[in-house]
């Protein structure tokens, strides 16, 4: 394949006893903007260090542009990384941070002088060239980080966790940053962190890890819309839930008779190819696809199930709330704050959960 | 700001000035008493004259000084001065691995091994130079161990020779240099050196362009703490280096106990004193000259 920029073929990682990398394999392709998303201890920061160079894997092999990355150090990778702390050099100028790589590659020091230019120029820093990292924001570090990784035109560059040391807004204004500077060079990056809204607000494509093992890789919105499995519905956006068995399996379409909650018919839901009828499954639809109405009502063509509603709390865009549906089941609903600041719905009065057949996603318990 | 508050303000400063002052006395005490008074004896001494049969005699004079100008001691203050440079130099190049290695073990083995570089201290330092006496004199335990091993069929000649004395020398003083050297090695953050290697750096450019200037403060204490007991050490060219080897402290220590010219050893006291300040004033200020030039661009 010629448009692979990194290969990863069952990558093994073992920390003591436990299996920081699981056998993961994963394609990265050139210039696509790709994360790993998990919690901490998922492996995620081990498969970067690994892609780096700074640890060796125990079985498997890397691929980086069709070369083979065993025994390569990382001074000789085609890789730059860009630290969670930065790592800048304290006694070195903006600039010659900015240098270094290129002066260690021995490139003619007129071409170096150029490209420092240009790189502090495409990360808006070009009047702070002379200040030393110590006098620089939180923001503009990480602006020095990136441009001494990317001043080297490598083949991927890796970042650990790059804004998890900004503030809230920092944060929003970096990832619209990251992203168009990753757009403008089309070098590939690879992407670690904890944060899913940020995961997903800048990749191309993610994978979602657990305990050393890849869950599921996908698009933003395959992994959003089409959970493969209870982790990924979880970790990416609330995930509301009901468990039962499935039936009545035809031509894409099934029912679910929930196990918890009483219900005079089945849930109707999507049903991928290869479930059958009888298995147990569980049912997840998003807050947002769920439409909250007072008393009880009954759509003909959607899902509908009855609750009362135990919390709700006003965050202004919207009304985020907890409704309880069965002895154990509670799903959480958000009501648009569109008309007026009022309480959609009051606490402990029965309201009406509604939803698209379609919105909902099978899950097979296994 | 009004001005009554202004006024307690300063009635408060000066009340604090005046406890600071209080708190120092028994700094300035100890400093008076064991460092100032000494010195400044030394100094008397040494415009003094010699009597007949040794002693002091109250006459002021600066024959002491005008002695000084004798080449004997021009050569002797030369050749303590490189045996001191070569001592720094070989402890900075033995203590910095050594240092290296040490910062980057775990916190335990760390401890461990500070410890065992501490060990020696424990014991004299006349004895542990006495112990080198018995590996190197002829037929000690490095001579008998490489005949035994047919290595060489006569006894090397090693003991009483500069290179006997510069061995000892940094046997002593290289705790010296690893210490403040491990003090900051191990403050760097590791995800600089990984930044360097990560930015196609070698070994070299590593260490060049990254721990230097990093630990560049422990490398100056290093070398200050080695430096200025070497070049005034008199123990180690006494036991190691025999009559072949003599040092400024050897001389200054002859002038005092031997020939009993304390006069001539005070003035010497003073040029050594004077050319260690002088060196170190000289480099403190080129450094803060570099500091400033950096600091204005």
């Amino acid at each position: 394949m010629a448009d692979l920029s990194i290969d990863m073929r069952a990558l093994v990682k073992r920390h003591g006893a436990t299996l920081a990398v699981d056998h993961v394999s994963l394609k990265i392709r050139r210039g696509e903007f790709f994360s790993l998303l998990g919690p901490s201890g998922a492996g995620k920061t081990s498969l970067l260090r690994m892609l780096a160079g700074f640890e060796t894997p125990d079985a498997g092999d890397i691929l980086i542009d069709g070369q083979s990355m065993a025994g390569v150090p990382p001074n000789r990778r085609p890789v730059n990384l860009v630290f969670q702390s930065y790592a800048l050099f304290p006694h070195m100028s903006v600039a010659e941070n900015v240098a270094f790589g290129l002066q260690m590659k021995r490139v003619p020091r007129a071409e170096v002088a150029e490209r420092v230019g240009a790189t502090l120029e495409l990360v808006r820093l070009s009047e702070k060239r002379d200040r030393m990292p110590g006098q620089l924001s939180g923001g503009e570090q990480q602006r020095v980080a990136l441009a001494r990784a990317l001043i080297n035109r490598p083949a991927v560059v890796l970042l650990d966790e790059p804004l998890a040391a900004l503030d809230q807004q920092l944060r929003q204004q970096m990832q619209i940053e990251l992203k168009a500077i990753q757009a403008q060079v089309g070098i590939t990056f690879v992407c670690v962190t904890h944060h899913q809204e940020e995961a997903l607000a800048l990749s191309d494509r993610l994978a979602v890890m657990q305990q050393g093992r890849v869950m599921q890789v996908g698009r933003p919105e395959d992994l959003y819309e089409r959970p493969e499995n209870l982790f990924v519905a979880r970790f990416v956006g609330v995930s509301n839930e009901v468990r039962g068995t499935l039936a009545d399996v035809q031509a894409g379409e099934g029912s679910l008779l929930p196990n918890e909650v009483s219900l005079s018919r089945g849930i109707r839901v999507p049903v991928r190819a290869g479930l059958q009828s009888g298995i147990q499954v569980v049912m997840t639809v998003r807050p947002e696809r769920i439409r909250v109405s007072p008393g009880h009502v009954t759509g003909a063509d959607m899902n509908c199930l009855h609750g009362v509603v135990e919390t709700m709390r006003y965050i202004g865009s919207e009304w985020q709330g907890v409704v309880r549906i069965g002895e154990s089941v509670r799903w959480t609903i958000h009501a648009s704050n569109a008309t007026s600041g009022s309480r959609p719905v009051a606490l402990g009065a029965p309201v009406s959960l509604q939803w698209n057949p379609g919105d909902g996603v099978v899950i097979p318990l296994t | 700001m009004n001005q009554s508050s202004l006024s307690v303000e300063s009635a408060v400063g000066s009340r604090s000035r005046f406890a600071g002052f209080r708190l120092l006395v028994p700094g300035l005490l100890w400093t008076i008493v064991f460092c100032l008074l000494p010195m400044i004896v030394v100094l008397a001494v040494s415009f003094a004259t010699r009597g007949t049969y040794g002693g002091v005699v109250w006459e002021f004079s600066l024959d002491n000084y005008r002695d000084l100008l004798h080449p004997l001691y021009g050569r002797i203050f030369v050749q303590s001065l490189l045996m001191a440079g070569m001592t720094t130099g070989l402890c900075l190049a033995l203590g910095f691995p050594l240092a290296y290695y040490i910062a980057r073990l775990p916190p335990r083995r760390q401890a461990l091994w500070l410890v065992l570089i501490m060990i020696p201290f424990w014991t004299n330092f006349l004895v542990r130079t006495y112990a080198w006496i018995f590996i190197l004199r002829t037929e000690g335990l490095l001579n008998t161990v490489l005949m035994q091993l047919h290595m060489i069929s006569t006894p090397l000649d090693l003991l009483y020779s500069n290179q006997a004395v510069l061995l000892g020398l940094v046997y002593g003083y290289l705790p010296f240099m690893v210490l403040p050297l491990y003090a900051a090695i191990e403050r760097i953050d590791p995800a600089l050196i990984e930044a360097a290697w990560d930015l196609y750096a070698d070994r070299w450019s590593l260490f060049r362009r990254v721990l230097i200037p990093l630990t560049k403060p422990g490398i100056i204490a290093g070398c200050v703490l080695v430096f200025i007991p070497s070049l005034g050490s008199f123990l180690t060219p006494d036991l190691l280096g025999g009559a072949r080897s003599m040092m400024v402290g050897n001389l200054i220590q002859h002038e005092y106990l031997v020939a009993r010219d304390w006069p001539l050893g005070s003035a010497l006291s003073i040029l050594l004193m004077l050319i260690v300040m002088g060196s170190l004033l000289g480099y403190f200020n080129a450094q803060s000259r570099q500091a400033g030039e950096r600091g204005e661009r």
